[in-house]
């Protein structure tokens, strides 16, 4: 069987594929009858398609379609959350930044607790206390947080006191709006304000362009 | 029956789930003989083919209505057939790049640790035997047959489930017939 070419097997697969030329064939026929080897392998080869068509055919088990249909995942409103996101991707996004915005904000209160102040000219720093000295005119906002405001002098623009509190002299003078935030819910509602006073600048500034 | 299929999957899409179970109706045989011949036992093969629904159910925005409903099916089930057999012997990986008769020998060499004595083979009815020199058969080749023979698919079906050239899978078809012919040979009355 050594002696015989590669091909003629390779042609006894075409044969069976049912995908065999013409010259092929014949070629394989021509050979199988001066072959006894070969003629041996064909028949084998033959009785394994049979062999493996024989199998008989198995039946799904009773109550198949029930079992998938219970195993299906039920959770419809989760997909439609999901779905819905993927549609919406603007407000997802909105929702997200909310969300972060509204957790940075609860983290800062409770890590803010240094003592800082808006940097302006004539204002003088006495331990945690800010003093604008009699006499003096200070231009500008003043925020001033975890610490004291004293005015002897006058202020030109607002004032705003987080965790502190404001000693007014007789002679102090405060041009703008005074605020005083002392609670979670005061500092929130002054976060929102300014974040809401820049969306409305931004989309100004929008508008103007 | 492709239009009906194709009326219950855009059911589906829609959000209506009883209209699945009508598919899983019609394709329940075919997916539950593919799994059972690809692992042999019926539990396993029940458990796997109820998980080719699922996935196809989950996945079925991912079906192209083109193309038809049973390949994509078939290509679900099949692999995790393969999936499920590799998991099952993670120490070898015999089947994996073997050229020609080669890869024959080496795999009917481990099959011989599995292979039944004669006389226990001569009990076996014809179907069990049928299963059993089907089960001796690398994956590779045991998918290529069992689709062409038991599912009697044409080739190019077989090789868009598999997702292969054609020619590989004829390759494979021609390399599983040998290897079933060796392993017959070797008992006689088959």
């Amino acid at each position: 069987m050594n002696a015989c070419p590669e091909r003629i097997v390779h042609f006894m697969h075409e044969y069976l594929d049912g995908e065999i030329s013409r010259e092929h064939e014949l070629e394989l026929k021509s050979h199988l009858q001066s072959c006894v080897d070969c003629q041996a392998h064909m028949h084998e080869l033959s009785d394994v398609v049979a062999f493996v068509k024989g199998a008989a055919r198995v039946e799904a088990p009773t109550n198949f379609t029930n079992a998938v249909m219970a195993k299906l995942p039920k959770e419809k409103s989760h997909a439609g959350v999901s779905r819905w996101l993927r549609q919406h991707p603007i407000l997802t996004a909105a929702a997200l930044f909310c969300l972060f915005m509204s957790s940075a904000l609860f983290t800062n209160f409770n890590e803010e607790q240094q003592f800082s102040f808006t940097k302006q000219e004539n204002v003088v720093v006495e331990g945690e206390t800010i003093v604008i000295p009699k006499g003096q005119v200070v231009k500008g906002d003043l925020v001033v947080k975890n610490g004291d405001v004293q005015i002897d002098g006058e202020l030109d623009g607002n004032l705003t006191i987080i965790n502190g509190s404001k000693y007014m002299a007789s002679t102090a003078n405060i041009t703008g709006k005074t605020e005083e935030i002392n609670e979670v819910f005061d500092w929130l509602w002054f976060h929102i304000k300014d974040a809401g006073k820049q969306v409305v600048s931004f989309f100004e500034k929008e508008e103007t362009k | 029956m492709d239009a009906l299929v194709n009326k219950r999957i855009k059911q589906v899409l829609k959000g209506d789930k009883d209209a699945f179970a009508e598919i899983v109706d019609l394709y329940q045989s075919k997916l539950f003989q593919v799994c059972y011949r690809m692992l042999g036992n019926r539990h396993e093969a029940e458990d796997i083919a109820q998980e080719a629904f699922v996935r196809a159910y989950i996945n079925i925005h991912t079906f192209d209505q083109k193309r038809k409903f049973s390949t994509w099916l078939y290509r679900i089930a099949t692999n995790l057939c393969i999936d499920r057999i590799r998991k099952k012997k993670p120490d070898y990986h015999l089947d994996a790049e073997v050229a020609g008769t080669e890869g024959l020998n080496m795999y009917s060499q481990i099959a011989a640790s599995e292979e039944l004595p004669e006389e226990e083979l001569m009990k076996l009815e014809l179907q069990d035997r049928i299963q059993y020199e089907i089960s001796r058969l690398p994956d590779k080749y045991r998918s290529a047959i069992v689709l062409k023979y038991m599912e009697e698919l044409s080739l190019q079906e077989i090789s868009e489930i598999l997702e292969l050239p054609l020619g590989t899978v004829k390759t494979r078809i021609h390399r599983g017939r040998e290897a079933l012919r060796k392993q017959l040979s070797k008992q006689p009355n088959f």
